[in-house]
């Protein structure tokens, strides 16, 4: 089973995540915001990363920044999923490392094909 | 809605399409209409078909036909079919179209051009292995509406993400008013679209090098099926490659086609149909 952290402040948000992952059969854990995110990282590193970008305390961006400086930061793939869904928000996203990047409103299928893009569904 | 309509608009639909409209799928007729009624000031769908039977509106049949077309489609559809035929397939045909330098492919029923763009994106991302290559890409459609979609190639925030990875997505598209992201013009230079009905002549005989026709087959009759099968045998060469969508297959189907042994879920000819046409004159 992979496994999957949802990081969105918006509990809305992450528990319609939480709902579409576990019925693609991910193991579902969440985070409020891109600080929190990185301790759960600390602990284990998830397979995919479900990023929301603006957030209180760390936004998406910084945190991503950061996951790659780390030691086997490199390892998840990282998709932003975000209301940001202009071509210069998602140029940045990618130069800084996002695999994949879901602009919200989103559905099911829209992040099951996301997912199988970067190879985790 | 009653039995006879229903059954009024299945066979309008079957005679200009072939589609079959399942017991399981009159249920979406209603909803599938609903635009349509809306538009002409109907409140019952019975209006709507006693117009259709009046025949005072020529248009209206046509429109009906391709509401109740069901035109899904995404980018790269299935994923592992593309990789596929992109993949040791295609190196096998351009080695043996290396004199003449051309491929030509043919999307048949291919909807809004999702599946047209996506093989366009592939073969000009690959633009140093194809200099001096003539690649030659067309979508048909029997829906016109479709097909003026696929030519404008605009698409919702929705359909633009589906299948599509956000690389390609920001390389090819360019972001347009209302959440719209449109194909690049570059692109929509690479392609062409033209309305078709597959179960007519194909649009030129004996031409195409790789054909797709996915999941268009599904709701014809078989015999309706097996017309079109040949339509596409007479489309495409002795080694022309068959791409079919994921839950179909030519077996029992058709003698034109089989499976490719070593290439999952790609056909090719039967070999009986690559034999070379007999003469037919006498010689001596
Ligand atoms: C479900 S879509 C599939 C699109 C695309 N090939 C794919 O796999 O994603 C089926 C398409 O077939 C078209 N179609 C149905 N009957 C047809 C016919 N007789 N001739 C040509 N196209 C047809 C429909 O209009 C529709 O756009």
């Amino acid at each position: 089973m992979k496994s999957c952290l949802v990081v969105d402040d918006s509990k809305v948000i992450r528990k319609v995540a939480r709902h579409i992952l576990e019925t693609l059969d991910f193991s579902v854990d969440e985070a409020e915001d891109g600080r929190e995110a990185l301790d759960r990282c600390q602990v284990a590193m998830p397979d995919v990363i479900l990023l929301d970008w603006n957030m209180p305390v760390m936004t998406g961006m910084e945190f991503l920044k950061h996951l790659r400086k780390t030691e086997n930061g490199g390892q998840p793939k990282v998709v932003f999923c975000t209301t940001e869904n202009d071509a210069a928000h998602i140029r940045a996203a990618i130069e800084a490392g996002a695999d994949e990047y879901v602009m919200k409103p989103f559905d099911r299928e829209t992040l099951q094909s996301k997912l199988q893009i970067v190879g985790v569904a | 809605m009653n039995d006879v309509s229903s059954r009024i608009l299945a066979s309008l639909l079957e005679t200009r399409t072939g589609q079959q409209l399942t017991m399981s799928r009159r249920w979406r007729i209603e909803t599938a209409l609903k635009g349509l009624l809306r538009e002409r000031g109907f409140t019952e769908l019975d209006q709507l078909i006693t117009a259709i039977v009046g025949g005072r509106e020529p248009t209206l049949a046509a429109q009906v036909v391709e509401a109740l077309l069901n035109n899904e489609t995404y980018f790269f559809r299935d994923r592992t079919p593309f990789e596929l035929l992109l993949g040791r397939p295609l190196d096998r045909l351009a080695e043996a179209r290396a004199k003449e330098r051309r491929i030509s492919i043919w999307c048949a029923g291919c909807s809004t051009g999702q599946e047209v763009y996506s093989l366009a994106m592939s073969f000009t991302e690959q633009a140093s292995r194809w200099v001096g290559w003539r690649i030659e890409i067309l979508g048909t459609d029997v829906s016109r509406s479709a097909i003026d979609r696929a030519k404008q190639g605009l698409y919702s925030q929705f359909e633009v993400q589906r299948g599509l990875p956000v690389k390609q997505m920001i390389r090819w598209f360019d972001e347009r008013e209302g959440q719209q992201w449109q194909v690049s013009d570059k692109l929509r230079r690479a392609v062409r679209f033209q309305t078709h009905n597959l179960t007519e002549r194909p649009p030129q005989p004996a031409r195409f090098d790789i054909i797709l026709c996915r999941n268009v087959l599904l709701y014809f009759a078989n015999p309706t099926r097996r017309a079109v099968f040949a339509r596409l045998a007479e489309a495409s060469r002795p080694d022309t490659m068959l791409m079919l969508g994921a839950g179909e297959t030519v077996i029992g189907q058709t003698e034109e086609f089989i499976s490719d042994v070593s290439n999952r879920g790609l056909y090719v000819r039967a070999a009986s149909a690559q034999q070379p046409a007999p003469l037919r004159y006498q010689v001596g």
